[in-house]
Parts: C-alpha cells; structure tokens; sequence
C-alpha cells in the first residue's frame, strides 16, 4: 500500500497534478495561521517578566529556525532517496530548498542578532549555535552554488545531494548546542521533551506561526517542484500533455 | 503609540517582523517567477515542435 503510494508520487506527472490540487489548501492555512499568530504574539501574549516587549521576537525567530532545520532535513531527505532510487521527482523537491532555507535561515542569524543585542548586549558571538547555525547558511549556499556550477542535471544532482547529506550532521548539533555546550543562547522552550516552559497565552500564538510557517513552507517548495519537473522533463510526452491540454 | 513602543524594544522588534514578513513574501514571488518561467518555456518549446512538425 505504501508502496503504491511511493511509486505514484514518485511519478512526475502524478506529482504535478497533486501537488497542484494541494498547493492552495496548504497556502491559505498558512496565510491565516502565520498572520493570526503574529498579531497574536505581537498584542494579546503578555510581555516576558525579564525580556519585556522585547521576547516578542521569539514570535518570528523561532519559526524562521525551525524552517531553517527543518528544510534542510526535507531538502537531505529527498537528496538520500533521489540519490538511491533515482528519482526525479525526489531530486526536483531537494532542487526546490535551497532557496527558502537559505533566507530564513539568515532571517533566523538576523532577528536572533536583534534579539541578541539588547538581551546580551552583543549582536554576535562566537557561540556554539549561532556558529553552527552560521555554517547551516554556507551549506544551503554551497548546495545551491553547485547546482548552478554544474550544467548537467544527473550531474547536479548527485553533486548536491552528496553535499546535502554530509552536511545533515550539523542539523542535530545545531539542536542540540544550547544543551551540549555552555551557551549564550537560551535553551529550548517548545522544541524538547516534557511540557513547554511557558504559558499557554505566549505558546499558543507561537505554535500557530510555527505550523502556519510549516504549511508555507509545503506550498512554496510544491510551487517550485512542479516548474523544477517541467524543466527537467521538458522532453517528455506527459509535459507536453499538461500544457497542451488548454 | 504605546503598542508601537514596544516597550522599549521598538528598533529590535520591528525590523524583525519586517524582514521576516518581507522575506516569506519574496520567497511566494520567486516561487511562482520560477514556476511561471518554466512554464513558459515549456510552452515555446512544444509550439516550435508543433511548427516544425
């Protein structure tokens, strides 16, 4: 049963008609729940009895940190499985990462530099998290200068995927550092096992960004697979079928 | 007024949410650029077939 499922997604154009029937219902969601959640955080969560307003920034760095995890383990993940099935619907997804992961995984080291300096007051540190999550934005980088560098698309791919699974090592070290090594960085309040370490008035708005971005993120890398599909497959009878049909 | 004082914090949080609301709207843009460009190109491609057939 899975499996069925595997192939048929794994087939380009059953990919691309999926994932566009299921491009608006993960966007819309996302416009609501990052919109409410943000406002929410901004106005009804109290403010923090030592950070002030100034915690507030958790309501956009946090998101922005966890997709720049989080799509760098999707953008490995699909690397691994191109790389071993050969698949180019895996490939055109892992392709369609690099892009999104990078910038926010600088809006995560910039808004994290804001919050920094009047909590710390330093805007940057040689601290063990700031630094992997520096070298987190040179291998999104890295990945997507090869990908550019390289003309043949089997080529890339394999380039890129090797690069991208080598550098998936670093995801739970950039987790995990705020436990593992004395750092400046404050420990994690949501992302840990046990309850969260906050009231539900500041959590509840910052768990609505959290999945509002997640299901952004699902919409905006589905939009690029399919133009990513059409460009690899450009050749091939189905796309001539799909852009023919109108 | 007071709410766009922050506290205090007004030049910390404020550019934070810009960007970030600023970069998730660039990323839907150069999304759907990419998409759009695709598609165009595949479309040149099967109308050069078409006439050259």
């Amino acid at each position: 049963m899975a499996w069925i499922w595997f192939h048929r997604f794994g087939s380009p154009p059953h990919f691309y008609r999926i994932a566009g029937k299921l491009i608006p219902w993960l966007a819309w969601p996302a416009a609501v729940l990052c919109a409410a959640g943000i406002l929410a955080g901004l106005t009804l969560a109290p403010a923090d009895y030592q950070q002030g307003d100034g915690f507030r920034i958790i309501y956009v760095h946090a998101p922005s940190a966890w997709l720049s995890l989080m799509v760098y383990s999707v953008m490995a993940t699909t690397a691994a499985v191109g790389l071993i099935w050969r698949m180019p619907v895996a490939h055109a997804v892992s392709a369609s990462c690099s892009t999104l992961g990078a910038s926010f995984t600088a809006v995560a080291l910039v808004t994290g530099s804001l919050w920094g300096r009047p909590m710390w007051g330093t805007y940057w540190e040689w601290d063990p998290r700031l630094t992997s999550e520096l070298l987190l934005l040179f291998l999104y980088l890295g990945y997507a200068w090869i990908r550019s560098a390289i003309e043949d698309v089997n080529r890339a791919d394999r380039a890129s995927a090797v690069l991208a699974i080598v550098g998936v090592v670093n995801v739970p070290i950039i987790h995990y550092s705020v436990l593992w090594w004395n750092s400046l960085h404050q420990a994690p309040s949501v992302m840990k096992f046990g309850k969260p370490t906050m009231p539900a008035s500041m959590l509840a708005p910052l768990l609505m960004v959290l999945v509002g971005f997640t299901l952004y993120f699902g919409a905006v890398v589905l939009v690029r697979a399919r133009g990513e599909l059409l460009r690899r497959e450009r050749a091939t009878r189905w796309v001539a079928d799909v852009i023919g049909e109108r | 007024m007071h709410f766009l004082r922050m506290g205090g914090y007004a030049a910390y949080v404020w550019p934070s949410v810009g960007l970030t609301v600023a970069v998730m709207l660039l990323n839907v843009y150069w999304a759907r650029r990419a998409a759009r460009q695709a598609l165009a190109v595949a479309r040149r491609r099967l109308q050069m077939q078409r006439e050259g057939a």
